[in-house]
């Protein structure tokens, strides 16, 4: 079974649960920028919920299906058509042989994922299918997709399709969002703090992400960040969600392809559970951080994984 | 969640972090996705739903507090490098740096013997040190937007191997005639933490 990429969009990656186990190696994590939806993008084709799927960023692709398979797009809102037909977020569909799935245009969030029932099919390097466009290794030839390609579909595993519509558990920003972060002052990780009064403004500035922004972080736009201390840093690991303050001031958010480790100073973390909101917003939408405690941060995410628990074991069948 | 030690460039806090990484990888905790250690701290990535954060910890300081057994094995590692020419394009400006002829200068990088104390930047990249302070120069002003694949690199007391073609801000000094690093190799790069790696000096054409 095969895809063919007829028209790639802007930028279209395979991405699965992402590259765990080999960050000591300076091997970046990569994986979706929002797993929810990837994960949604499985379940309700039948997968288990880390197949590979395609991340689709801002402008959609055009996907011809070489065999009949069972597909579903879930995450950020696209008009969409397969050949003739209106195709609805969050539903598995039966494709035919010959037929094309055509992106239109976007509604509110910046990615989307297409999960098919058997999952892509691109060798394992390091344990993933992931896409590392830095290091150019794992998805297709460790690089986005490109008209003409031809991708393999896995055989298909797990369950029947589910006759449900699954939407992300979150509202999709519509041009930007709030999100939860912990104050590096309250965490033990390592290096240096930026002080209260940066986390200060940091909190009260409505920053933009920058054109530049991409999978590796989201630069960000507004008032600098007042560093107490710019003396350098000796690296450390830098998980999904750190927001570093580089000298100049202007924070980065660094997400799913971010570097193993980075000397920057840190002001805060995203929280797990606000992750996939941030991973669905693109170049020229707002960002408010709210501080949160490291409590309220794992009960987040604990309800966000009920949630999920409940709606992947509905029936099959309404 | 990150155990730290004292945040300085040190072998001894290295030993702590690279022993600490080994033994929470080895205990296999559950819920455990990875382990970052780096020069003065160790990260454990895990999924809260599935770890029990209030064991996990205690385990983690446990582990931290223990004495180092002696005796640990260390791996050493020789790489063969073709210093200055087109390779180490930087070397005149070392050893200008360093008041010294090209020729001492590579003698200076060749007799230390350096400790891996993390790998970052690119997948496969050793920040190593420490650097004799002669040739120690600091990071070049303006990066190069392409660094080439093999690239050795001096930055202050940490020297360095670019695993892949990518921009850096290294002064480069040479080129290791080894492959630094291959995703389908296992394992994908010949050092890790911990290692102690010595450079040799050959002439073009040899190794490989």
């Amino acid at each position: 079974m095969t895809i063919r990429v007829v028209d790639p969009g802007l930028l279209t990656t395979v991405q699965d649960g992402g590259r765990w186990g080999s960050q000591s190696l300076g091997v970046p994590v990569a994986g979706p920028m929002d797993e929810v939806s990837h994960s949604l993008a499985n379940v309700v084709v039948g997968n288990p919920p880390d197949r590979a799927t395609l991340e689709v960023t801002l402008v959609g692709p055009a996907l011809e299906f070489l065999a009949g398979m069972t597909f579903a797009v879930t995450g950020a809102e696209f008009e969409m058509r397969l050949d003739d037909t209106p195709v609805q977020m969050g539903v598995a569909h039966r494709a035919g042989c010959g037929s094309t799935l055509r992106f239109g245009s976007r509604g509110a969030g910046a990615r989307a994922y297409v999960g098919v029932a058997g999952g892509i099919d691109v060798p394992l390097v390091l344990g993933s299918r992931s896409t590392d466009l830095a290091s150019g290794f794992g998805g297709l030839d460790g690089r986005r997709l490109r008209e003409g390609d031809q991708l393999a579909v896995g055989p298909r595993v797990g369950r029947a399709p589910r006759r449900v519509s699954l939407r992300p558990p979150f509202p999709l920003p519509e041009g930007g969002s709030r999100i939860r972060a912990i104050a590096a002052l309250d965490d033990d990780d390592p290096g240096p703090r930026c002080g209260d009064a940066a986390l200060a403004g940091f909190t009260t500035t409505r920053f933009t992400l920058a054109a530049e922004s991409n999978r590796m972080g989201y630069r960000l736009c507004g008032t600098p960040v007042a560093l107490a201390d710019e003396t350098p840093v000796l690296s450390a690991a830098t998980p999904f969600g750190t927001v570093q303050v580089p000298p100049s001031g202007h924070p980065i958010l660094l997400m799913a392809d971010r570097q193993t480790t980075g000397g920057y100073a840190k002001i805060a973390t995203v929280i797990s559970a606000d992750l996939p909101v941030a991973g669905q917003l693109g170049p020229g939408d707002w960002i408010r951080f709210e501080l949160c405690d490291r409590r309220s941060a794992v009960a987040a995410l604990i309800a966000q994984q009920q949630t999920l628990m409940r709606v992947t074991r509905c029936p099959a069948k309404l | 969640m990150t155990v730290s030690f004292p945040a300085r460039i040190d072998p001894d806090i290295s030993a702590r972090v690279v022993a600490l990484a080994e033994t929470v990888r080895a205990a296999g905790y559950p819920g455990v996705r990875d382990v970052v250690p780096s020069y003065h701290a160790v990260t454990v990535y895990l999924d809260p739903i599935r770890t029990d954060l209030d064991s996990l910890w205690p385990a983690l300081e446990e582990a931290a507090g223990a004495p180092l057994e002696s005796g640990r094995p260390q791996r050493d590692i020789v790489v063969p490098v073709v210093y200055g020419g087109d390779a180490g394009r930087d070397l005149a400006e070392v050893a200008r740096f360093a008041g010294l002829s090209p020729d001492e200068g590579i003698r200076r990088h060749t007799q230390r013997r350096y400790r891996v104390y993390m790998l970052g930047f690119l997948a496969g990249f050793p920040y190593m040190g420490i650097v004799d302070p002669r040739i120690a120069i600091p990071r070049r002003a303006t990066p190069r937007p392409w660094v080439v694949a093999g690239s050795v690199g001096i930055a202050g007391a940490q020297t360095g191997i670019y695993p892949t073609t990518a921009p850096g801000g290294w002064h480069l000094i040479g080129r290791a005639t080894v492959e630094p690093f291959d995703p389908r190799r296992d394992p994908p790069c010949p050092w890790r933490p911990g290692d102690v790696v010595t450079f040799e000096s050959v002439r073009a054409g040899a190794g490989r």
